[in-house]
């Protein structure tokens, strides 16, 4: 009797919840369907089901249209950023968290500023210091501009957790004798894991979902990245669904299999992100 | 000194609880062993950072065409010019457009729909949260890819409905139509962005102490009065998070203006930040860009440092 009671009361609670799900989802299923039709088979309409899956526009999408180089490139690029700006936030949060040194507060806030620096707003004097470098049309002029943010957003993130790291076993391994590097790493380290998964998969998707600077620093097309490359290829099949959705599904793929595997971090990731000061 | 350990500076910038100058220094030993954990990151985040945005500063103060080895000082020429020319004006009021429905709707949408859900614990939320959060996690190419399609005036599923239940009348070319090409592309960020707030408000109000609502209402508070004076107060950080999020992305859109309308039609879906690419990157004018790019960053910093002090005030 009670659960019913309960269930009736919470049946409202879900309709509400399920009918903002589907519209999140329509559009997400109707690229997936189209993913697997001929053009004739989308104009028919967007939820009608394949008559055969065709694979074939994957395949076309992945050698015709280059998405074998752009993935190469997404996934060389995104890997360098995050295993990079990871190691070196964890070194810089746990100076700013646990050390003390000379210039610590001037040094945090300038490091702060950057976290709420946008792309768009160094992006041209960036584009011609790496062209005076020869780096424009190479993977560096990709990756170390995004280590450089990733490491402003990772030093706040890494100095919240290590301050927040118990002193007690601070102190206890301090006067044990250890070195601020064994610290670091025997002591802190195996607290650390959860913040740093966080990280990482905040980088990861700020990596591989990043669009303007891969635009402009770029103009190779077999070192442009996913995003890049689907938005050109937009730009030559304008209305060729299939192909784009395809396309689409390469780009937003291994995204969404990452965050499906890993949602607890993303999610506190995002909470915590905007604020994390 | 700046900022953690001052009395004055903004609120948001001192550290909680902990004094962090002078703590854990090893004995004997130089304090200045600490910038060898810092240097790299630092470094790096100098020079591909920091630098470039002092250049930017600089730039916005010459004229330039990109290549040439003609730089010429003109003063704040670049920044009369946006003041006078129109487009600059144009592109950030369809940003601000843009903040109602990247910002304002969701929220409302979020705040509405967690006060209907209430504070009970909801069994399978989990699943629900994954699936609202999706929007979030895409790229914004791919989500300027599928809206395109879904407006697509011959074959678009928007229209093609439309026609199914008879009003033929209302299909149109969404992103062609000079009226409507602004708020189509809006509509976007409400989808990417509305479930995000009504997740984040729904586990704020779980966290609210049951007790406050007992309370007011054996103080015989209705449920209108409960919203105003229990649940907002208490939502404070909450709104906070879902500002600064929605705000700056709504300030920053591009992507997807690139990939739905340049721009288009005319200049009607002109943002700040496809200015500053157009001009930059296609018009060759980099001082004027480089404007552009300093007036957007100095909105974008003073909305973010107005919400966190606003924000560290609530909570002291």
């Amino acid at each position: 009797m009670r659960t019913t009671y309960r269930w009736k009361k919470l049946l409202p609670n879900y309709l509400i919840l399920t009918l903002f799900l589907v519209v999140v989802f329509l559009p997400v299923l109707g690229i997936l369907l189209s993913a697997f039709k001929t053009q004739s088979e989308v104009i028919r309409g967007p939820f009608n089901l394949p008559e055969t899956l065709r694979w074939s526009n994957f395949t076309n999408a992945w050698t015709a249209g280059r998405f074998s180089d752009y993935f190469k490139s997404s996934i060389i690029v995104t890997v360098a950023v995050v295993v990079v700006s990871v190691f070196f936030s964890i070194l810089t949060g746990f100076a700013f968290g646990v050390l003390s040194f000379p210039l610590q507060s001037i040094l945090y806030l300038l490091l702060l500023v950057g976290f709420m620096i946008p792309f768009e707003a160094v992006v041209i004097p960036l584009y011609h210091f790496m062209y005076r470098l020869g780096l424009t049309d190479t993977y560096w002029a990709l990756i170390l501009p995004q280590i450089g943010l990733s490491v402003s957003f990772g030093t706040l993130w890494m100095t919240g957790f290590f301050r927040s790291a118990p002193q007690e076993l601070i102190d206890a391994a301090a006067i044990d004798g250890c070195s601020r590097w064994q610290m670091l790493w025997l002591i802190l380290w195996p607290l650390a894991k959860p913040a740093v998964l966080t990280l990482v998969a905040l980088i990861f998707m700020w990596t591989w979902n990043e669009f303007l600077l891969a635009l402009v620093m770029v103009q190779k097309e077999t070192l442009r990245t996913l995003p890049v490359g689907l938005a050109f290829f937009q730009g030559r099949y304008t209305a060729d669904v299939p192909r784009l959705a395809a396309g689409s599904i390469i780009v937003a793929g291994p995204i969404v299999l990452v965050y499906f595997l890993f949602q607890r971090y993303f999610i506190r990731g995002l909470f915590g992100g905007a604020v994390k000061g | 000194m700046l900022g953690l350990s001052g009395e004055k500076g903004f609120s948001f910038l001192k550290a909680k609880g902990r004094r962090l100058v002078g703590r854990n220094q090893w004995p004997g030993d130089s304090r200045f062993k600490g910038w060898f954990y810092l240097f790299p990151g630092l470094a790096i985040y100098l020079i591909f950072v920091l630098y470039p945005i002092f250049e930017t500063i600089r730039t916005s103060f010459y004229q330039w065409d990109g290549f040439s080895a003609n730089r010429v000082f003109i003063g704040i020429e670049n920044y009369r010019n946006l003041l006078a020319d129109g487009q600059f004006f144009k592109a950030i009021s369809h940003n601000l457009i843009f903040l109602v429905f990247y910002s304002l709707i969701p929220i409302l949408i979020g705040i509405t729909l967690a006060s209907l859900i209430g504070r009970k614990p909801l069994p399978g939320m989990a699943f629900f949260r994954t699936g609202l959060f999706l929007p979030q996690v895409l790229s914004m190419v791919v989500v300027g890819v599928m809206w395109r399609w879904i407006y697509n005036p011959a074959f678009g599923p928007l229209n093609l409905f439309l026609r199914s239940v008879g009003l033929d009348l209302l299909a149109r070319s969404w992103l062609g139509d000079f009226k409507l090409a602004l708020p189509a592309v809006g509509i976007v960020g409400s989808w990417v962005q509305y479930g995000f707030c009504m997740v984040l408000f729904i586990a704020g109000m779980q966290k609210i102490p049951q007790m406050l609502y007992e309370a007011a209402e054996l103080d015989g508070a209705g449920s209108f009065q409960q919203m105003l004076h229990i649940t907002l107060p208490g939502l404070h950080a909450e709104f906070s998070v879902a500002f600064i999020t929605t705000v700056v992305a709504a300030l920053r859109v591009f992507d997807l203006v690139f990939v739905t309308t340049r721009g288009g039609p005319g200049d009607e879906t002109l943002v700040a930040a496809f200015l500053i690419y157009r001009s930059a990157f296609q018009q060759n004018q980099i001082g004027y860009a480089a404007a552009v790019a300093t007036v957007l960053t100095v909105i974008i910093f003073l909305i973010s440092f107005f919400i966190l002090e606003l924000q560290a005030k609530e909570e002291s």
